[in-house]
């Protein structure tokens, strides 16, 4: 790991930045220079539809891949210079119906990276049992497996596993994407005022725009691996961008989730 | 004399040799799961070994197991002993179901759930310990299944070099076109093959539970 030369930088510039980076695969090209930066504590939306490069923005942040091209820098470090175990112990991550580990019980699937970080038992289980309370489950879940979990508890607990260890980042891919829309809509607002407690930086990745008008500070939108717009989530509905008055266009039939 | 008859009057050699049986494909297969099973894992680590690894596997599976024994008999200090040759030969048979279950199993975990274990900083080794490993156990313990059942059932094969086992029975009635002799052989050899698969294969499908539970 290079030292930052700026510890200034570190301190107060953006959390997460994007320099003109480009992922291809086998010379197709998902992610074309990409710029673009995430203010500490800040709530970034990626929208797009599938195949539009979201996902795999994320995974850059995370090192889960590495830009063919430009590069993407967490706290001022580039994502090449850190080591990738570290780096993705301070972001949480969570995607769609959990991801937990199906032969683990509740427990030990949130209690996972406290445990690898070798936290002492004690600390441990007030954590689980804090953050149990957080995502409002209770605690007769500890003992379960996730098949014996409805879905939108193995979301809260893909939740409470990924705020575990308290980073300062928190990244979901299509985190709700698999719930009945009610449970949903509880889950959109209930993260909505954790965030705003937590005040984590936080990118969410959806195609659904009224997740993305309720949830987000700044909405990314996304098209064949390139970034259309980037704007302040209020500004977004006036945009005269064609394809975000396509996305309006799509939802229009459906109330302002602004009033809901 | 009747098979039981004969089996009563026998009773001490058939018990020594069915031990002897036990103890040889006992050991072939743990030999086998203690090569098979890394053998596995290291092929899902680097890909490009798989195919000369299971390939080769493959190979030694298609020599026939009186032609495996008597390449194996001028071997240095293995071939010394039937028994020894006997197992060797017994747990290279074991070799390919172990690697290509290990290998199938650890294949057929979830991609997203090992995506995920590595998105929250799991180490190689602690998602192949703690997520692969346990999610690909039931498919393992199925080729340790059918590595032990043919062990048992090849091991047959191993008295025609000496090395003991309830093969002894039945070459031995061959030899004097007794049928008695050879289903006192035949059939505790039968009856331990089943024994083993009914047992493993319960130990399979408890294992393999941990999967379902997604």
């Amino acid at each position: 790991m290079t030292a930052p030369s700026n510890p200034e930088r570190i301190n107060n510039g953006p959390a997460i930045e994007f320099d003109r980076a480009s992922f291809r695969l086998n010379g197709r090209p998902l992610l074309n220079d990409l710029v673009l930066s995430v203010k500490r504590g800040e709530t970034l939306v990626l929208l797009g539809r599938s195949g539009s490069g979201k996902t795999t923005t994320l995974k850059l942040i995370n090192r889960l891949l590495l830009p063919t091209s430009g590069e993407v820098r967490v706290n001022g470090q580039r994502t090449a210079d850190w080591d990738p175990i570290r780096l993705r112990r301070s972001i949480g991550y969570v995607i769609q119906d959990g991801g937990l580990f199906p032969h683990f019980t509740v427990e030990r699937n949130i209690a996972l990276v406290p445990q690898i970080e070798n936290w002492p038992r004690a600390r441990i289980e007030s954590r689980v049992r804090e953050l149990l309370a957080t995502v409002g489950l209770s605690e007769d879940l500890l003992s379960r497996y996730p098949s014996q979990l409805s879905g939108g508890q193995r979301q809260r607990v893909g939740v409470a596993r990924a705020l575990a260890a308290d980073p300062p980042i928190l990244i979901l891919d299509e985190a709700f994407g698999a719930l009945d829309p009610i449970t949903r809509s509880e889950m959109q607002k209930e993260f909505r005022a954790l965030q705003q407690r937590m005040k984590k930086t936080v990118i969410f990745v959806t195609h659904d725009l009224r997740e993305a008008l309720l949830l987000a500070d700044r909405i990314a939108l996304m098209e064949d691996g390139r970034l259309v717009v980037n704007l302040v989530s209020a500004e977004f509905s006036r945009s005269g961008d064609p394809l975000v008055r396509a996305y309006l266009e799509a939802f229009s039939g459906l109330p302002d989730p602004k009033q809901s | 004399m009747n098979f039981l008859q004969f089996m009563m009057a026998n009773h001490r050699q058939v018990l020594d040799l069915t031990l002897e049986h036990i103890t040889l494909a006992g050991v072939a297969t743990l030999l086998a799961a203690l090569v098979g099973i890394p053998l596995g894992i290291l092929i899902t680590r680097v890909p490009r070994l798989s195919k000369p690894v299971l390939g080769g596997a493959n190979i030694i599976q298609t020599i026939p197991s009186l032609a495996l024994f008597g390449f194996l008999l001028p071997a240095p200090w293995i071939g010394a002993r039937g028994g020894r040759l006997a197992i060797l030969a017994l747990a290279l048979y074991g070799l390919l179901p172990l690697i290509r279950n290990t290998y199938a199993g650890i294949q057929g975990v979830d991609p997203a759930i090992v995506e995920a274990g590595r998105a929250m900083g799991l180490t190689d080794r602690q998602l192949l310990m703690q997520v692969e490993l346990p999610l690909a156990s039931g498919v393992i313990v199925a080729g340790v299944r059918i590595a032990a059942v043919l062990s048992i059932g090849l091991a047959t094969i191993a008295a025609a070099i000496g090395a003991g086992g309830l093969g002894e029975f039945i070459f031995r009635g061959l030899a004097m076109v007794n049928n008695q002799v050879i289903l006192a052989g035949a059939i505790p050899a039968a009856l331990l093959a089943l024994l083993a698969d009914f047992a493993l294969g319960r130990l399979e499908r408890r294992l393999g539970t941990l999967r379902s539970r997604t």
